[in-house]
């Protein structure tokens, strides 16, 4: 069993207790305890089911790299899957759910798929599931969706909070080991702003666990002087409890702070990004012991041997009574040490060397621990505990020699430094024979902005496995980015470490070396994902020699732990499954983050009201307190319809359109781009710009325009105003005053800089407001202050004056066929000049109109919109605008593109009027059925509705759409799409309705 | 996300201050071109690993374009500059000349 020691554990306080809910049981711990640690206390070794075979699992590591021991945290609208408990600090009131089991962690049904599990081998998903199809929705899909995924996703939207932080450091130093600490006080003397960041919450690493010595003293107390040094110098911040998630372009960092994981109910963010740019980033981000590949080594109990010694040393956390060690290295025997000196019972020593004679192991053996060479196990007794060990000949194909009772196994293969941050940038790998792993090449790392390499790696994480080379590695990097950064490196002494020295390890990728078939299905790679020795030979048997293609057909490496401990064990039974060298095979791709950061701090503040800024016009209040339904346009909320007691939107819509044609309406317009062309070749410009002749444009006189990009496609419309010679005033649609702007900008700045014009968006600068209708010239009248008469003011005319007090200039435009004044006025006495035209219109009946009768009114008139009858593929053409299009100008943006021979193809879809028999509308974007299927047995099709919409004005439905010669078949009734009802009829018609003459605008 | 420099500001931004705007150095071919010709200017881009020249918006800055020379294996910039040239700088290919002997991009090298 599992069980806290009486003595030890430097990282607990014994004086405080924490009560914690697992699976809904009550447990305690200590502050200070990992949940991991705790439940191991409580001798729950048991944590949670596998992702495919659900099979008992329990933790087989300490930190990150945690595979198994994932749990569901806290509940509702804080829960969060997928927790590793190893990185999880447990208090009071935390409360975990283990995950992948139905109906419970101890008896599941789901572990049904262990007996299944020859028939659900590496490629499975993608032999099985893609025939017959119709058994997709019936059959895989169900059944995938029941048993796939690993946890379950929260339901509610996350109640905590969460936020981004830029820090610009010279010398970011990624791992808080003795390498990271040496490395920050190198670079901290020389001056150099340093960040230092440690993902655990303690300092320090693996050093004080393997009862480093370090100036004599034993590490703590190295590490305690060397903080409260850092601690001292203003140039460097110190961050634990802070990941370094990801390593990017020249110099570009993300880390991930967990400010309250441990302590809930403070008030601050829960999670902080760190987005870092940094001059030189050193990762001293340690290593990582590796599982040993023998039969049985997932069966819950089975932990590397450094996790063991962490539990010990770290929690007092003893996780077995009887512990056997399966090693190829020296480094474990520090765990049986570990264990005998706590009075733990270690009834062997099982390493797979011919002879263990480093200092270590005569240490171990001086103690009287019993040890067996040239030895390994090929198997393991037990099903959710280990019970036994079977100690076989690591030469052989796995006879069982003696089986050794016992109710943990601590296992190591060797170490793998982490290099994920120094890869993720492109930093390459070189293989180190000796130690039989990837470190980083240092003359390959990643390349910053001037060709210059800003990674370096320190200590384990450089390939530097003792104590004393990872001071001096520490020391070392932390002098060249000093170096790299132009600065001046000062002295100060290194402090010597001492630890025992270690002789070679062995590389063992499969205990027994000759194991059978039948053992090797019961070789784990990869945990989490229930990756076996025998899904990698049987990749390779069916022709996957790419390191990259075996991890997608097998799934190694592909679970949340990314393969942290499969990685290095998964290419070599690939590589010798090959025949080929490991370096050869080469590893998978390095990717950000390094272990999941959540959602909420990649979203940071940017949620709810500010996910995205909201522009407002100067009207927006007013809008809202007097009934505007209001929808996004752009980055716009502009009133949809203002709805009054009672109504619905579509009452509201009908009430405003007649309003506006029988009466007067009053339109907020303020969004439209307001674009200001000036100098003396704005004329120029704008007839290369827009498709017809702006040059001749006379001043106080306005011309719509249509705006094409180099493809010929249609991108914007609005009407230019004339100021004067060498001023121009273009409107654009709303959502296009930005784009249009640096369409404009992009033109003028790359193409044409030598002309003499300057574009300036006054968008913002201005209120402007439509009085549209019959009775909008009495309204303006009885404001006063301008003269709007026909004569002086005629249609497609503009004039500047003072309407009410108010400086305003006057657009005599009309986008609903009304008689129409656009007035511009500044934009800070926007809401007083709205306010007097209603006071002014109230006789005449003023009210405002939305956005949707501002639609049906221009559709009523048969006006394109762009982004309904455009998108991104119609030319001005399709829309039956030639006459907007010059046929005197050598050039505009746009006019190569539409010679092109599909441009002018008669065949293609042009625009008309649609007017559907029932009088009810058609469905948005309706398509024109025609006869016959296309190749993919689709019905083909001759048109599609752009616009529709009920028509107050006309009592019926009206529609605009895209027809094959369209304008050739007035008359002709097509059959119309609608979602799951049968087709609708619609005559081809002239796509003005209303007041073909267009008199009413011209009044 | 790289690190440019403004050549108008003489800003050195993040890249989300910037707005990359394709191949540099296009030169534009309207009405009485070849459809070749207008293919070409308008479909047909440098796809490099290796030296390469971009346009580039300072966007959220003082809005002007410019142009960077870079790397596109290493993301090493070899220099920024106006965008109202027509051809790199003498000194500029001349600089990357030194660190990537033998370049060639178009008809520059
Ligand atoms: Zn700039």
């Amino acid at each position: 069993m599992s069980r806290r020691i009486q003595q030890g554990g430097r990282l607990i306080d014994r004086a405080q207790r924490e009560s914690f809910a697992f699976n809904g049981r009550q447990m305690s711990g200590f502050a200070g305890d990992t949940l991991a640690s705790a439940l191991l206390a409580n001798d729950q070794m048991m944590m949670g089911r596998s992702f495919k075979y659900h099979r008992p699992r329990g933790p087989v590591a300490s930190g990150a790299e945690e595979p198994n021991a994932l749990v569901g945290l806290s509940a509702g609208a804080r829960f969060e899957p997928n927790q590793r408990t190893t990185t999880t600090e447990i208090y009071t009131g935390l409360t975990a759910r283990s995950q992948n089991h139905w109906p419970s962690l101890d008896y599941d049904i789901g572990a049904l798929n262990g007996f299944l599990s020859p028939f659900l081998p590496a490629g499975f998903y993608y032999k099985t599931f893609m025939h017959p199809r119709p058994l997709w929705k019936a059959l895989f899909e169900p059944v995938i969706r029941h048993s796939a995924g690993l946890g379950k996703a929260p339901t509610e939207g996350d109640a905590d909070r969460y936020e981004h932080f830029y820090f610009f450091a010279d010398v970011m130093i990624v791992g808080g080991g003795i390498a990271g600490l040496q490395a920050a006080l190198a670079a901290g003397r020389a001056g150099a702003k340093v960040l230092l960041i440690e993902q655990t919450a303690h300092w320090g690493g693996r050093a004080p666990v393997d009862g480093v010595m370090i100036g004599g003293k034993p590490a703590d107390e190295w590490i305690a002087a060397t903080l409260d040094t850092l601690n001292a110098m203003d140039n460097v911040t110190l961050r634990s409890r802070t990941m370094g998630a990801g390593v990017y372009d020249h110099g570009y960092a993300l880390a991930y702070e967990r400010c309250e994981d441990a302590v809930p109910q403070a008030r601050g963010p829960r999670h902080r990004l760190w987005r870092v740019r940094a001059g030189q980033i050193i990762t001293a981000t340690g290593a990582i012991e590796r599982p040993l590949s023998f039969p049985g080594n997932d069966v819950p109990g089975v932990m590397l041997a450094s996790a063991v010694r962490d539990y010990l040393v770290n929690w007092a956390v003893a996780v077995g009574k009887r512990t056997v060690i399966v090693t190829n290295n020296d480094d474990a025997y520090r765990t049986a040490i570990a264990l005998h000196d706590a009075g733990e019972a270690v009834p062997v020593i099982v390493d797979a060397r011919p002879d263990a004679k480093g200092p270590l192991p005569e240490r171990a053996r001086a103690l009287g621990i019993r040890i067996e060479q040239g030895c390994g196990l090929s198997g393991v007794k037990g099903g959710k505990r280990v019970t036994g060990a079977q100690i076989c000949r690591q030469s052989g194909a796995g006879a069982v020699i003696e089986e050794v009772p016992c109710d943990a196994i601590a296992m190591s293969g060797g170490w793998s430094p982490v290099v994920h941050l120094w890869s993720h940038c492109g930093g390459k790998l070189t293989w180190d024979d000796a130690q039989a792993h990837f470190r980083p090449d240092p003359s390959r790392p990643p390349i910053g902005h001037d060709g210059a390499g800003f990674v370096i790696a320190a200590g384990s994480a450089n390939g530097e496995m003792l104590a004393g080379a990872c001071l001096q590695d520490g020391d070392a990097a932390g002098k060249a980015a000093i170096k790299a950064l132009g600065l001046k490196a000062k002295g100060g002494a290194i402090a010597q470490a001492e630890a025992e020295g270690e002789h070679p390890m062995m590389p063992v990728w499969l205990m027994p070396a000759d194991a059978t078939p039948e053992l090797k299905m019961k070789i784990f790679l990869d945990y989490q994902n229930d990756v076996k020795l025998s899904d990698v030979q049987l990749a390779a048997r069916e022709g996957y020699e790419s390191v990259e293609h075996t991890k997608r057909y097998t799934t190694l490496g592909m679970a949340t732990d990314q393969g942290k401990l499969s990685n290095i064990n998964g290419l070599a039974a690939l590589s010798q499954a090959l025949g080929a060298d490991i370096p050869d095979v080469g590893t998978t791709t390095f990717r950000p983050p390094y272990t999941p950061i959540s959602i909420g701090s990649i979203a940071g503040e940017a949620r709810g009201p500010i996910f995205q800024p909201i522009r407002q016009t100067p009207m927006h209040a007013w809008h809202s307190e007097n009934g505007a339904d209001f929808e996004p346009v752009g980055q716009w909320r502009r009133p949809y319809c203002y709805l009054r007691d009672g109504e619905t939107r579509a009452d509201a819509v009908t009430r405003e359109v007649r309003n506006t044609r029988q009466a007067v309406g009053l339109l907020d317009a303020s969004t439209l781009g307001k674009l200001v062309v000036k100098g003396p070749d704005a004329g120029k410009l704008l007839d290369l710009v827009y498709t017809n002749m702006m040059s001749t444009l006379k001043p106080g006189n306005c011309r719509y325009g249509l705006m094409c990009n180099d493809n010929g496609f249609l991108i914007d419309d609005g009407v230019v105003a004339r100021i004067d010679d060498q001023t121009f005033l273009c409107h654009t649609t709303t959502g296009g005053a930005e784009r249009i702007h640096a369409h404009l900008e992009e033109w003028l700045q790359t193409e044409w800089w030598d002309m003499q014009a300057y574009v300036a968006n006054l968008t913002e600068q201005y209120a402007q407001i439509a009085v549209v209708g019959p009775k909008a010239r009495t309204v303006l009248e009885k404001l006063g202050g301008m003269d709007v008469g026909r004569d002086t003011l005629p249609f497609m005319g503009w004039a500047e004056g003072e309407l009410a007090g108010i400086p305003a200039r006057v657009y005599r435009i009309s986008f609903s066929g009304e008689l129409s004044f656009e007035v511009a006025v500044p934009a800070s006495r926007g809401q007083e000049f709205w306010n007097k035209c209603l006071a002014a219109g109230a006789e005449f009946g003023i009210m405002p109109y939305g956005t949707e009768a501002l639609h049906v009114l221009r559709a009523e008139k048969g006006f394109i919109m762009i982004g309904d009858e455009t998108d991104g593929t119609v030319i001005p053409q399709d829309l039956g605008l030639n006459w907007a299009i010059s046929k005197k100008k050598d050039d505009f943006i746009g006019k190569r593109a539409q010679q092109r021979s599909h441009m002018t193809d008669p065949n293609r879809w042009k625009l008309v009027g649609l007017e559907t028999l029932d009088g009810t509308p058609l469905e948005d974007g309706a398509y024109a059925i025609a006869e016959g299927t296309n190749a993919n047995g689709q019905r083909k099709t001759q048109g599609r509705v752009t616009s529709t919409y009920y028509s107050p004005t006309l009592d019926r439905g009206i529609a605009m759409g895209l027809v094959l010669n369209g304008p050739d078949r007035m008359g002709e009734v097509l059959e119309f799409t609608r979602t799951d009802r049968p087709p609708q009829h619609a005559r081809i018609v002239d796509a003005v309705f209303y007041d073909k003459e267009g008199e009413k605008q011209n009044v | 996300m790289l690190i440019l420099r403004c050549p108008y500001c003489g800003v050195s931004g993040e890249e989300t201050e910037f707005h990359a705007g394709g191949e540099a150095h296009l030169k534009r071919f309207g009405p009485g071109s070849s459809d070749a010709e207008f293919e070409a200017y308008l479909f047909q881009r440098e796809n490099p690993k290796g030296v390469h020249f971009e346009r580039w918006r300072h966007v959220n800055g003082c809005g002007k374009w410019f142009h960077a020379a870079r790397c596109t294996a290493t993301l090493e910039v070899f220099g920024t500059y106006p965008a109202q040239s027509t051809e790199p700088p003498a000194d500029l290919r001349k600089a990357i000349s030194a660190k990537r002997p033998g370049w060639k991009w178009r008809e520059f090298s």
